[in-house]
Parts: C-alpha cells; sequence; structure tokens
C-alpha cells in the first residue's frame, strides 16, 4: 500500500515539474491578484496593514480553486483513473496520493511565496510568521476539499465554473479560522486557538476527504 | 434462500416507483390539508392575535414566516443529504429522486429567510443586510443549494447526477456544522436560537404556539410540494414502464 501511495505521489510531482507553466500559473494569479488590491483600494501602508490578512488568504483560496480543474483531468482524459482505479490497491490510497501531489504543487509553493507579498501589503511583521504557518496547515484542508469537487466534476465538459460553486462555501471555515489567525497576530493576540482549529479541520478533511474523493472519482469514471 | 432483511418491509416497497406513486397519492391529499389549514390558522392566529412585542412592536410578527423557512431550509437539506445517502447505500431510484426534488424546495426556503431577516433587520438593526452570524450561515446554506443543484443541472446521466450530489450533500452536510460554529465565532448579532428542544422558549405562550403551528404547517407544505416534484419525476422517469402507460391510457 505505502509503495503505490508512493509511485504514485513521485508520478504526479514529476509529471507536474515537466510541465512547469501550470506550476508556475496559479502562483502568479496570486501574486497578480494580490497586486490588484492596493491599485483598487488603497495604497495607504495602514489601511493596506489591515486588509492584508484577508486578501491575503482569499487570493491564496482562489488561486487554490484554480488549479482544482487540472487535478484529475489529463488522468481522466487519457484512461490512467480508469486504470488506477482497476488496480487492486486502495482507491483512499490513490486520492491521498494525488492530494497530496497537488498540495505539495500548489499550497506548498503559495505558503512560500506568500511572506513577499505580505511585505508588498505592509502587513505587520510579526505576523508573517503565521500567515506561513497558517497557509501551511489551511492549504492542504483546501486541496483535499476542492479534490472532492475535482473528482465529481472531472468527466465533465464544463468543470471550471462548476467546482468554484462546489467549493467556495465549503471553504468558508478555513477562510475565517485562517484570516482571523492572521488578524489577531497583526494585533498582536495569541492565535493558537485559531491554528489548533485549522489543525483539527485538516485532520478531519485528511480522514474522510478521501472516501468521498474515491467515490466521486468511481462515480466519474463509471460514466 | 430469502435475502436477509435489515430494514422494515415498507422501506423496500417505497423502492419501487409504482408503489410509492401510489402510497403519494393517498397521502397527498393528507399532506396538503393539513398544510392549508395548520398554515391558514398560524398565519391568522399570528398576524392578528398574536401579543405584540414590548421591544420590537408588531414588526416582529414576521417571526411566523422567518423562523418556520429557517428552520425548514435545514431540515430540508439534512432530508436531501439522507435521501441521497439511502441512494448510494441501497441503489433506490426512488430515494435519487427524493433529494432531486427537496433541492430547490429547500433552496427556496433559504431564500425566504434570507429575505425576510432582511426585511426583520431593517426596522431592528437599521439596515437590510447585516453580517451577522446567523444570516451569514443562511447565505452559506443558500450557496451549497445552489452548487447541488448546478451539479445536478450539470450532469446528463441521471444516475450519475444522482450519485455526485448525492456525495456533495453528505459532505455538506458534515460541512454545515463546522460553518454554524466558524461563523459564530466569527461574528454574531443576532437574537439566540428561538427553538430548542431542551429549553423551554423565552417567548411568552400566546407567542410561540402561533409559530409551533406555522411550523408544522410548513412542514406539511414542505411534505406536499416534495410529493408533488416526486410524482412528477416518477412519470417523467418511468414514462415507458407498464403501469404509467396502462395509467395514461385509462384516464
Amino acid at each position: 500500500m505505502l509503495n503505490a501511495f508512493w509511485a504514485e505521489l513521485k508520478r504526479d510531482l514529476l509529471l507536474a515539474f515537466r510541465n512547469r507553466g501550470d506550476l508556475l500559473n496559479p502562483l502568479l494569479f496570486f501574486v497578480m491578484v494580490a497586486a490588484l488590491f492596493p491599485l483598487g483600494v488603497s495604497p495607504a501602508a495602514d489601511f493596506l496593514a489591515k486588509l492584508a490578512p484577508g486578501v491575503l488568504w482569499v487570493c491564496a483560496l482562489l488561486s487554490a480553486l484554480l488549479s482544482l480543474d487540472s487535478l484529475f483531468k489529463s488522468d481522466y482524459e487519457d484512461g490512467t483513473l480508469e486504470q488506477l482505479l482497476l488496480s487492486s490497491e486502495s482507491s483512499y490510497t490513490l486520492a491521498m496520493a494525488k492530494t497530496i501531489a497537488h498540495w505539495l504543487t500548489t499550497g506548498l509553493p503559495l505558503a512560500i511565496l506568500a511572506p513577499l507579498l505580505a511585505v508588498m501589503l505592509f502587513l505587520p511583521t510579526q505576523a508573517i510568521g503565521v500567515l506561513v504557518l497558517s497557509l501551511l496547515i489551511g492549504t492542504p484542508t483546501l486541496s483535499l476539499i476542492g479534490a472532492i469537487a475535482s473528482a465529481l466534476t472531472v468527466g465533465l465538459k464544463k468543470g471550471g465554473v462548476l467546482i468554484s460553486l462546489i467549493v467556495i462555501p465549503l471553504y468558508i471555515p478555513v477562510l475565517i479560522f485562517g484570516a482571523s489567525a492572521v488578524q489577531n497576530a497583526t494585533l498582536g493576540l495569541p492565535v493558537s486557538a485559531h491554528l489548533a482549529i485549522l489543525g483539527a479541520m485538516l485532520i478531519l478533511s485528511v480522514v474522510l476527504a478521501p472516501f468521498a474523493i474515491a467515490a466521486s472519482l468511481r462515480m466519474s469514471v463509471s460514466n | 434462500m430469502a435475502k436477509k432483511q435489515i430494514m422494515p418491509l415498507w422501506f423496500y416497497q417505497l423502492a419501487s416507483p409504482k408503489y410509492c406513486y401510489q402510497i403519494t397519492s393517498k397521502l397527498l391529499p393528507l399532506f396538503a390539508g393539513a398544510a392549508l389549514v395548520l398554515l391558514s390558522v398560524g398565519i391568522v392566529w399570528g398576524l392578528l392575535f398574536a401579543p405584540q412585542d414590548y421591544q420590537q412592536g408588531n414588526s416582529f410578527r414576521i417571526i411566523y414566516i422567518h423562523v418556520p423557512s429557517a428552520i425548514l431550509a435545514q431540515s430540508i437539506y439534512i432530508t436531501m443529504a439522507l435521501s441521497g445517502a439511502i441512494g448510494i447505500i441501497w441503489k433506490m431510484k426512488v430515494a435519487d429522486m427524493v433529494a432531486y426534488a427537496c433541492a430547490p424546495i429547500g433552496a427556496s426556503m433559504a431564500f425566504i429567510a434570507l429575505m425576510t431577516g432582511a426585511i426583520w433587520g431593517k426596522p431592528t438593526w437599521g439596515s437590510w443586510w447585516v453580517w451577522d452570524a446567523r444570516l451569514t450561515s443562511m447565505l452559506i446554506l443558500l450557496f451549497l443549494y445552489f452548487g447541488v443543484m448546478a451539479l445536478y443541472s450539470a450532469m446528463e446521466n441521471n444516475a450519475n447526477a444522482a450519485r455526485a450530489t448525492a456525495i456533495l450533500s453528505l459532505v455538506g452536510l458534515v460541512n454545515i456544522p463546522i460553518i454554524k460554529y466558524s461563523v459564530d465565532w466569527w461574528n454574531t448579532l443576532h437574537q439566540p436560537a428561538t427553538f430548542t428542544l431542551t429549553k423551554k422558549p423565552a417567548m411568552p405562550v400566546e407567542m410561540w404556539l402561533p409559530l409551533l403551528v406555522m411550523l408544522i404547517g410548513f412542514y406539511c407544505f414542505f411534505a406536499t410540494a416534495m410529493m408533488l416534484r416526486l410524482r412528477n419525476e416518477i412519470l417523467r422517469r418511468e414514462k415507458r414502464a407498464g403501469w404509467v402507460k396502462k395509467m395514461i391510457t385509462k384516464t
């Protein structure tokens, strides 16, 4: 089981690195959308500092959303997905490996890039660590929930907007706790409770989401 | 050897579209009548005879629409998710159809709750919309309904659409308490829940009794509307079945 997990993870990561464009696009989107706020709202430092926690989290959420459409698409189209589901390995393992690969190629770079944008949006320095930490704990949950929607819509021709419609309401709790953790950090308030709840959501979605992903994939393949 | 039955017999009988169609034709007038009586009694009682609120005056009377529709919006979501689960587990077409029938009714209930909440908010809070916890979670519930309906309409194959929406509504069902508590934490301004099962209501009897009548009336209305949609859907999907043809040619 572990062998299949590593093999699948390695394969997906390799595929991602061979298509560097796909890897970069969500990150560029993240940077560009964040750059819109000073232009559209106000470049004043104190104002942006107040806005920054929410803006950064919303941008991270949107760019996570953007990458979902392609999560299972190519594997579905060339039949790999069907073969993987037919194999004797559990589909839970498969779903987990693919989602982790997705997080390593989208969520993790996002968290690493976030401090740069935080500085550009004048987020107080003491909050930057919490921002990275909250993204590190929160984005895997986004990947797991998003993978469910991606698996549900992979067989459809017009998946793109539909994924967003399905996923945005489910992302709201992560957004609330992620953004308010950063908010608290800017004010010097304790953040451990928020991070702990983000962690609890992560654990819950690690346990439950792969079942939903696997069931959705089987539904899409049976089409 | 006969298969072991886990569930009572009526459960398996309901799985037959024909049986379900026949039983709902008997139940339909009962629920429709009850809904008509309860809703008319409740609305007249609530709007004309219930005492005024000492703070909000007459404007509180919108509660007789607002609270039942909000409760219904949540109950219908649970009904939809559970019948979707039954559809997945027992492969029952009728359960899939029930889930399908529930979604638009639930969405309209959530919409009514939001509209009446906004209208009520104007005199009490001074603005049409407040980002208050319970209004926001109702808005998110409406979004969840929209997601389920959008997914259903995007799928061409009935069986797949039913499975996909069942999975999505189950995921939503797990999420609803999480959303509720996170939004509660995020912001709260709303008055506490009107009805709880364990505590005595904070309102006097003359005020909550019509509300209870309205609530049961709303449930009966939901049952009526759901059965009407269900029967339509059964006929649409079973249009090639012998019993449907026989029924149509007879009348």
